[in-house]
């Protein structure tokens, strides 16, 4: 039907090229989707005695992560001596799972050739497929939009996301519901592709929807442990929250210029009011804030790690949680309009990456600590689109999709080594507590050599990638401080100038925490003793091929990934800029609007200066966390002594859970039982109205019933009775 | 061919059909009179009546599709004749076939009750094709004879000799105003033929002449009657709870479509130009026929009872498309009776299937867990219920059934809370057609619950046909829908140099 209907575009440049067949894409992990689902669905689990899960409650296998409080667990352990049997169609799920995705990634590249190859790629080259919503005369097509920045997008999600397929063919290994995984992760493929394809706000929404949806899945993928359905829930709620300013925006857009396509808004932004513009943008920031973890919003992500790993490696840092710096990147032509919600963008931007970088200082659990860390890069992303500098802010986006899985998927191959240990020996002790890791460089030289240039990497040490979309960032609000339409504006009544200037020294001081927490986790991980255990340091070894590859190739990207956007005045290294000049014809415009209409430019002793200054900062957070912590003194897990002072403040994450469950989450149910639930719902709902309404309605049958007599003469009497009404109401007026 | 109904010759072809049947009835009666009284004989009638049926609706189509018309005469010759007679012979076709089982079972070995059948569907299939109010009469009285002998049929239960007797005099009554009506309308009009009144009130401005409208009013107390329209309906519970089921449904479905087919065709060729004297009072009448039919089957116990409502509910819903009168309202009627056909001879073949002998068993508890013990039966029980509720996908045909008439009530001009009353009223349905399902599906057996009896063969066919065609065209309603919007009556005097009604046809 998809192929029937594609209606080219006659006229643009890419019709008739292989970017034709976009619209196979996302159909690709779907396909992979439904046969995976099959293959989930035909072979439905079944708790057996030879199942693990049956005692332990838990997920198995690799990913056999969660906090091991469960006192069953000790038993499946201890009494089970056994190899837990692969899933039936393992075999064909780790075949179908990652094809789909290196098949679209392929395409991909291919269209990607099309078009590097094509001219005058001003307009976005869209496919309608067929009307979705006709609404009188208003129209929302079911279409796609290709153009350079969506193309950025699949790449990175194509590519990444393959690699992490990959990975998890090794990591979800022994797991039960092997091909439920991979139904799950390539129907989050498909939603993500759909967000990144939609060529208007609903479409795209479809996609954020269902991404959010996937993430819930996945979040909760082992989700016979309380906790992990718990947090998915977490993050499906919170999610709401930004959805519901999503909407709003789109409401607002609809009502004011009558567009949700991304062409008819370009278009007719200019018609809004100002007010209007601001009010749109803060509401898509809202959702920006809900699905990129932003603050107020940011609570869920720390605990979607309770999904397996590649999950968080995939959703939770690659793709799905830049959704937000996407949708503010592709809504460039309005944020353009409005400084406002550009600085509100920015603000919160630098806030969260400084909250969260403090946080990351001192996180135990290894995932936790990359948690934050992706909630703290995210903000240096909204502070590169919230300034006006998009391009910068996407370089950062793939830069970070990089070096963050990277760390993940690194992350999750230390895990998955120390599990195997602990399984071997019947430990129940934590997988995850870098307290219990310590000089696994000697085991696992491959992770240990490829997280620390990930390290590196986001630290910011040339010439790895971090270094160069960093740099881009903090130039950007350093050049957009001193002249700009930002620095014109007010926020909250403070001139935009020295507020620009606050985010970039906020941005450095971020930079610094990055350096040190991310230095402590490599110390911890893989410097100092090993604190493993006597017994279970035999069993741990590097993972298989399946699972190393995919980090070998992440690590050589986040290498040389800075090159995609090298700064004009280290042009000796190859083309510069190659990135910006590449998006320019998708955001040059709202770039230049922020920018006063010219070109950002930097004298080159300046611009020197500050990237010595950013390059200095990593190097001092790095030597400081060498010199001052000492990983030879640490202590495992159930040895430790619970911090004290300040450092328990971090370690509690600020309270920030508490205080939400304090102000809202208790109040909202404390009112929902007593006001909507027993007054509301069921006096007035069930009660009055419900019940209420059928005992009326039944009392009137009754009635009618009663004069049921079974008498004829009644009967008689009855049409009679009708025959006068009748002839009264056709004779009397 | 145009026939000239003048003629004997052609006047004979346009009845072709008509006669066919009752010839055959009339050689049928004699053979059932022959011999003995059994069980064998029985079924060899009932076989050569479905026989005689499916050879008159061969007949039918054959005129259908040759695409015959007529002049202005005594009778009718158009599609909406002949897709009424395709839905009355259907339905003879369905209480034919379920007869055959229960009267073995019951052990009424009265072969005649086919041919009584076949009797009412003659008087039925003249209602379709009448255009002269005599004519009306004439088909009305074989109808209703015919019907009050099958009610009684069963002389040993008092309960139907009550039903029989019940229905005969308050028939009888009626008759007697619908036969007054038409008096009055002869003395206002000077004619009987529908398309000459329709003529003579708008020739000689009678729209506010007194006899006239109060023979209209007769007229609608009398149809009324027959399609048990509330306040006209009290005779329907008693009657169709005492008569046997294969009847009860026969009289639920086909006299209600042959009772409609005629309203609808004196209402839209006889009285379009009367518009402003009966818009109100039919519009009041369907709203309390809807209210009355659903909210009095709420509190009903017995199936049949329940049924019973439910066919009053539903003549208020087929009142609707009396009451906006025009080409929409007339498609409205043809599809819908289809899908109530369908729905209604399926419940009652359930009812008949899980009662035990001498219509025991009839109670909605004595369903309870029902899925259990017979799925089959339950599944397809369920998708009557959900049919006549007018549920979609699930309900098959009766979601479109339903929708067609609520679209016809809003072509303009719109009668929105007509509309609203349709909605309101189904949704107080939906307690008592659900609560069916509920006890089938999610009520525990109890252990003392007789196990249903082996379900024959007929029934077991007339069951499945009914599910499948109703879950087939459900999802494919538009072949139907095509028929149904081309069989329309021909309203003969419009197409004869006069000026259109007030509520234009579109």
């Amino acid at each position: 039907m998809l192929l029937q209907q594609v209606a080219a575009t006659t006229g643009h440049p890419l019709s008739g090229t292989v970017a034709d067949w976009m619209w196979l894409l996302p159909l690709l992990p779907l396909l992979g989707f439904v046969l995976n689902g099959l293959l989930a669905v035909v072979s439905v689990y079944r708790r057996g005695p030879a199942d693990p899960a049956a005692e332990s409650g838990h997920g198995h296998g690799a990913g056999h992560e969660a906090v091991h409080a469960d006192p069953a667990h000790a038993g499946a352990h201890g009494t089970h001596h056994h190899v837990p049997p692969r899933h039936k169609f393992a075999g064909l799920a780790s075949i179908i799972g990652p094809a789909v995705l290196f098949a679209a990634f392929g395409l991909a590249v291919s269209i990607f050739g099309a078009m590097s190859g094509a001219s005058h790629l001003e307009q976005p080259y869209v496919q309608r497929y067929f009307t979705w919503m006709p609404v009188g005369d208003f129209r929302i097509e079911a279409a796609f939009q290709l153009d350079q920045l969506s193309m950025i997008m699949v790449l990175v999600i194509t590519g990444v996301g393959a690699l992490i397929h990959l990975f998890s063919v090794g990591y979800m290994r022994d797991d039960p519901g092997y091909p439920r995984f991979f139904a799950y992760l390539n129907l989050f493929v498909f939603f993500m592709l759909v967000l990144v394809l939609g060529a208007s706000y609903p479409v795209m929404f479809v996609g954020w929807e269902g991404v959010g949806l996937c993430s819930y899945l996945l979040i909760g993928f082992w989700f016979s442990d309380k906790a992990n359905a718990d947090a998915g829930k977490k993050a499906f709620i919170v999610n709401r929250i930004g959805d519901f300013g999503f909407l709003v925006a789109m409401f607002l857009l609809y009502a004011n210029i009558a567009a949700l396509d991304f062409v008819g808004v370009s278009q007719r932004a200019g018609e809004l009011a100002p007010a209007i513009v601001t009010a749109i943008c803060l509401f898509f920031f809202l959702g920006c804030a809900g699905k990129s973890a932003q603050i107020p919003l940011y609570v869920w992500l720390p605990d979607a790690m309770a999904g397996p790993t590649p999950v968080s490696a995939l959703i939770h840092a690659a793709t799905m949680v830049t959704a937000g710096v996407y949708l503010i990147a592709r809504s460039a032509v309005l944020f353009a309009l409005s400084p406002v919600a550009s600085l509100t963008v920015a603000v919160v931007g630098a806030l969260t990456a400084l909250l969260a970088a403090t946080i990351g200082l001192k996180q135990w659990d290894i995932k936790r600590v990359l948690a934050y860390s992706t909630v703290s890069q995210l903000g240096y992303m909204f502070v590169g689109v919230g300034v006006g500098a998009y391009a910068a802010g996407i370089f950062h986006l793939v830069t970070h999709a990089f070096f963050k899985a990277l760390l993940f998927l690194g992350s999750g191959s230390v895990i998955f080594a120390l599990h195997r240990a602990y399984h071997a020996t019947h430990s129940r002790a934590d997988a995850q507590d870098m307290r219990n890791m310590g000089g696994l460089r000697r085991y696992l030289p491959w992770t240990f050599a490829l997280m620390w240039i990930a390290t590196l990497a986001i630290s910011g040490i040339p010439p790895l990638s971090g270094f160069f979309s960093k740099d881009e960032i903090l130039a950007g609000v350093f050049a957009r401080a001193g002249h700009s339409t930002l620095a014109e504006a007010t926020w909250l009544g403070i001139p935009g100038g020295p507020l620009l200037y606050a985010i970039y020294g906020i941005g450095l001081f971020t930079a610094l925490l990055t350096a040190i927490y991310m230095t402590r986790m490599m110390l911890y991980t893989f410097h100092g003793p090993n604190r493993t255990g006597e017994t279970e340091r035999s069993h741990l070894a590097e993972a298989p091929w399946v699972m190393t590859l995919p980090l070998v190739v992440l690590g050589i990207l986040s290498a040389i990934g800075g090159w995609l956007n090298i700064p004009e005045i280290m042009g000796f290294l190859g083309p510069p800029q190659w990135l910006h000049h590449w998006l320019d014809p998708v955001v040059g415009a709202p770039t230049l609007a922020v920018t006063g209409g010219e070109a950002v430019h930097l004298a080159h002793r300046t611009e020197y200066f500050l990237i010595g200054g950013a390059v200095a900062i990593a190097v001092v957070g790095i030597l400081f966390a060498v010199v001052r912590l000492k990983p030879a003194r640490l202590v495992t897990k159930d040895q430790a002594v619970p911090e004290r002072g300040f450092a328990r403040v971090l370690a509690n994450k600020w309270y920030v859970d508490e205080a939400y469950d304090r102000t809202i989450v208790r109040p909202v149910v404390g009112v929902s039982r007593r006001l909507l639930w027993t007054v509301t719902d069921k006096w007035l709902i069930d009660g009055l109205l419900v019940n209420g309404s059928a005992r009326v309605t039944s009392f009137f049958g009754r009635l009618g019933s009663y004069l049921q007599t079974g008498s004829v003469s009644t009967y008689a009497w009855a049409i009679v009775l009708g025959v006068l009404v009748v002839l009264g109401a056709f004779t009397l007026r | 061919m145009r026939f000239d109904l003048d003629r004997p010759l052609e006047l004979t072809f346009a009845l072709a059909p008509d006669l066919l049947l009752i010839a055959g009835t009339m050689v049928l009666l004699l053979a059932s009179a022959w011999g003995t009284e059994t069980a064998k004989r029985q079924r060899a009638v009932g076989r050569w009546s479905i026989a005689l049926c499916v050879l008159t609706l061969a007949a039918v189509i054959y005129m259908w599709w040759a695409g015959h018309t007529a002049t202005r005469g005594a009778i009718a010759v158009d599609p909406f004749r002949w897709a009424t007679d395709v839905l009355i012979l259907l339905g003879a076709i369905l209480a034919i076939a379920l007869s055959m089982d229960y009267l073995e079972r019951e052990r009424i070995d009265v072969a005649e009750a086919h041919v009584l059948i076949l009797f009412a569907v003659s008087g039925m299939m003249l209602l379709a094709a009448a255009r002269d109010l005599m004519i009306v009469f004439l088909g009305i009285e074989l109808m209703s004879i015919a019907v009050y002998v099958l009610a009684g049929l069963n002389r040993r239960s008092g309960r139907a000799a009550e039903a029989a007797l019940k229905y005969f005099l308050l028939g009888a009554f009626s008759s007697g105003f619908l036969l007054y009506g038409i008096a009055l309308v002869f003395g206002a009009t000077g004619s009987t033929n529908i398309a000459d009144i329709g003529a003579a009130i708008l020739e000689r401005g009678l729209t506010t002449n007194a006899m006239l409208l109060a023979g209209v009013g007769l007229l609608v107390v009398g149809l009324g009657f027959k399609v048990a329209a509330a306040p006209f309906h009290m005779w329907t519970p008693d009657v169709y709870e005492g008569a046997p089921t294969p009847m009860t449904a026969f009289m639920a479905a086909a006299v209600k479509a042959a009772a409609f087919a005629v309203f609808l065709r004196i209402w839209m060729e006889a009285f379009p130009y009367l518009n402003g004297a009966w818009h109100k009072p039919l519009w009041y009448l369907a709203v309390f026929t809807m209210v009355v039919g659903n909210v009095v089957a709420l509190v009903q116990k017995n199936i049949k009872r329940m049924l019973a409502y439910s066919s009053i509910a539903h003549a208020g819903y087929l009142l609707v498309a009396v009451v906006v009168s025009n080409f929409e309202g007339a498609s409205a009627y043809l599809f819908y009776v289809f899908a109530y056909t369908l729905a209604t001879m399926g419940a009652f073949a359930v009812v008949i299937a899980l009662a035990q002998t001498g219509e025991r068993g009839q109670q909605i508890e004595d369903y309870a867990g029902l899925w259990r013990v017979r799925p089959g039966l339950a599944a397809a029980m369920a998708v009557f219920m959900l049919a006549l509720l007018g549920f979609p996908i699930f309900g098959g045909m009766g979601f479109f059934a339903k929708w067609y008439v609520l679209q016809a009530a809003l072509r303009p001009p719109s009668q929105t809370n007509l509309a609203i009353w349709v909605v309101g009223t189904s949704l107080v349905s939906a307690a008592y057609y659900l609560y069916v399902v509920m006890v089938m599906f999610m009520k525990a057996r109890p252990a003392e619950a007789p196990s249903p009896l082996k379900v024959p063969g007929m029934t077991r066919f007339v069951i499945a046909t009914c599910a499948i065609v109703l879950l087939v065209v459900g999802i494919w309603p538009r072949p139907v829908l095509r028929v149904a919007r081309r069989s329309l009556p021909q309203l003969v005097h419009l197409s004869e140099d006069l000026p259109r009604a007030p509520a234009p046809p579109r």
